[in-house]
């Protein structure tokens, strides 16, 4: 196999908050501060007291075992659910009361654990839903295909191909989303959420079902698309050899509670977090 | 990179009117010559009446993915505003005169103001009806449709003047609806259905379908564009009411009882839920098959359900699935032959349950 470099992350720093975040950011506003977040299912606490801020062009990582919270966190920060405690910071804004629509208007765009692609649609067609709002014609000058139409389908179309380069994906702009394979379908679940032009990328498990080689490529596009958009990534992952690679702050989470957050040394070192996660799901 | 030549818009474009063109002509030569009876002129309006109402109730089930059952509802708000608009109008004098130019402007201002109020309704049923999760908007929609039926029956008068004319019916309508002009609206609503289902608009009410999740996590104000598509579902069952109105010449309220939305729900069904050819198809094969059963009366109901269950056992995605013909991609297979595209292999976890 090809070596395999190290990838290069950023030294944290803390913040009069006492959050950690990447010394590169420190002048801008982080893109996510989420305080004391909650929420309760019923009689279930499923995420309780989560705080954490994100660094502008940050590769933070979320883990901890199943049913943790990782997927709530995520459905609360794109109001795919409503908190029932805590606020949520997007680039300085506070997104009470928006819904899952103004929050990726914000900026914050995500992939799902279990995939949700537009099966039956192009993969064409489900990057250009990406960019739905980029796409500016009204409907009236859709069904008369006035010149508007044609302009901004055929950018669209370009910048398609573009990102779905990304992944080397471009050859397959025809085929239905639903019969890609597996490892394809989440890639194409990320160019989407790139589609929208977000600053905060969400990603959901997206080297779950991947082997070694197609993981490490993953972590090379990960880092590659954190370069080029100068974004801001966080992702849940199972695969320790990704989040230790590319993550720079990581936070663990237990039960729906916070139990360790810092860098990958730091959590790897810490006891709490080999009792709870590491000590029994260490794997290859 | 593919080496798949593609046939440039214009050219289809072009291809789909001469076609169009020359299914109109052949039509009319045979109804202008009498091959076509009078009889079964009268069946093709109908047919192009049932068209029209199931290519407009796929874009609800269809392409938006939700399960109206007050189509019949929205033909009939159509077909007596249409109506009581025409009684209105100089339509009826014009036509008797012959003045059949002058008479244009407000036939198609009928059928505008038809769409236009079976549109109203769309957007007021439609609003709550599709803010609220899982079946609600099939219990509403049947309920709205049996409501304006209710309503037309008992209610012959409006603030004193004489409207709707209750359980006798509106009589006396001009009676504008000819081949030619049932042609033309179902050219004009398949062109326009097409259009927007080609273009942002569509995409965003296809992706509903799809997956309401995702929609809109990548911003896509799914209630905006379910109302939209449910809207433009109820215009174009507002103008089939109008030619219906127009071809009969008068209405009565039980036209439009459940059974009748239901009939056109068995034609997209049939048909293929979001294949717009497999609606047209149905549609019109249903037409004939309805009109030969005429003298059974309401047991055809009785076929209708056995062709479903059928369909179900041995075709369960319709008879066309969610295919759309396309003469030009057909026109591209044929050029393009002998140049296969490599096929990726089927996904292989087929659907992931969904939890989140
Ligand atoms: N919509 C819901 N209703 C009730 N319980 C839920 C819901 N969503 C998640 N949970 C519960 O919250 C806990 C955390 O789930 P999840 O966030 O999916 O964990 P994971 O860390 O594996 O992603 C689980 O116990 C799950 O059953
Ligand atoms: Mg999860």
């Amino acid at each position: 196999m090809n070596e395999k470099k190290t990838f290069q992350r950023g030294r944290l720093v803390p913040l009069p908050t006492n959050a950690f975040i990447p010394e590169r950011d420190l002048e801008k506003t982080p893109i996510l501060e989420a305080s004391h977040l909650g929420i309760d299912f019923g009689g279930l606490t499923a995420v309780d007291d989560f705080n954490l801020t994100i660094g502008r062009t940050e590769i933070a990582g979320l883990i901890g075992p199943n049913g943790a919270g990782k997927t709530t966190v995520f459905n609360l920060l794109t109001k795919v659910y409503q908190p029932t405690r805590g606020m949520v910071m997007i680039d300085g804004y506070d997104t009470a009361g928006m819904n899952t629509v103004q929050v990726n208007k914000l900026g914050v765009a995500r992939t799902f654990q279990n995939i949700r692609l537009f099966n039956a649609l192009s993969v064409e067609d489900n990057v250009k839903l990406g960019m739905h709002n980029a796409i500016k014609y009204n409907m009236a000058a859709g069904v008369l295909r006035l010149p508007v139409y044609w302009k901004q389908e055929r950018i669209a179309h370009e910048r398609a191909l573009e990102l779905l380069s990304i992944f080397d994906m471009q050859d397959l702009a025809d085929v239905p989303a639903g019969s890609l394979p597996y490892g394809a379908q989440r890639r194409l679940e990320i160019v989407r959420a790139l589609a929208t032009n977000p600053s905060l990328l969400l990603l959901d498990e997206p080297a779950a079902g991947m082997n070694p080689s197609e993981t490490y490529e993953l972590m090379e596009n990960i880092v590659k698309i954190r370069d080029t958009f100068h974004i801001a990534v966080m992702l849940i992952e199972h695969d320790m050899s990704l989040v230790m690679g590319i993550c720079e702050g990581i936070c663990v989470l237990n039960f729906g509670k916070v139990i360790a957050k810092g860098t990958a040394e730091d959590i790897q070192s810490n006891p709490v977090v080999i009792e709870a996660y590491l000590g029994k799901k260490k794997e290859g | 990179m593919k080496q798949t030549k593609r046939i440039p818009m214009p050219v289809r474009y072009g291809i789909n009117l001469v076609l169009t063109l020359a299914l109109w002509g052949v039509l009319a030569a045979m109804i202008a010559s009498g091959v076509i009876t009078n009889y079964w002129n009268g069946v093709l309006i109908t047919i192009g009446i049932n068209v029209i109402l199931a290519v407009s109730l796929n874009i609800a089930t269809g392409y938006l993915g939700q399960l109206p059952l007050g189509h019949a509802g929205f033909m009939a708000v159509g077909a007596y505003a249409g109506g009581i608009f025409m009684k209105a109008t100089p339509l009826g004098a014009l036509l008797k005169a012959g003045e059949t130019g002058a008479a244009v402007p407000w036939i198609i201002l009928a059928l505008l103001i038809a769409g236009l109020t079976a549109g109203v309704f769309g957007l007021i049923i439609g609003i709550p009806a599709l803010r609220l999760k899982g079946d609600y908007l099939a219990i509403i929609t049947l309920g709205f449709g049996e409501i304006i039926r209710v309503v037309l029956t008992n209610v012959d008068s409006v603030l004193g003047f004489k409207f709707t004319y209750g359980a006798a019916g509106l009589k006396q309508i001009p009676k504008i609806t000819s081949f030619n002009l049932v042609f033309l609206c179902v050219a004009l609503t398949i062109l326009i259905i097409h259009m927007v289902m080609k273009s942002k608009h569509g995409r965003a009410i296809l992706s509903i379908r799809e997956n309401q999740i995702a929609a809109e996590s990548v911003g896509i104000n799914t209630t905006y564009y379910k109302v939209a598509a449910f809207v433009l579902s109820a215009v174009f069952a507002g103008v089939a009411g109008c030619l219906y109105a127009g071809y009969l010449g008068s209405l009565v309220p039980s036209s439009f009882k459940f059974m009748k939305s239901i009939e056109i729900l068995v034609m997209v069904v049939l048909g293929g839920m979001g294949s717009m050819l497999g609606s047209v198809i149905a549609a019109s094969v249903l037409t004939v098959i309805s009109e030969l059963l005429r003298s059974v009366g309401d047991y055809r109901m009785v076929f209708y359900a056995l062709l479903l269950v059928l369909m179900m056992i041995f075709r369960p995605k319709g008879l066309m699935g969610t295919y759309d013909f396309s003469m030009s991609r057909l026109l591209e297979k044929l050029i393009n032959r002998g140049k296969a595209k490599p096929v990726p292999s089927a996904a292989e976890g087929e659907e992931a349950q969904r939890d989140e």
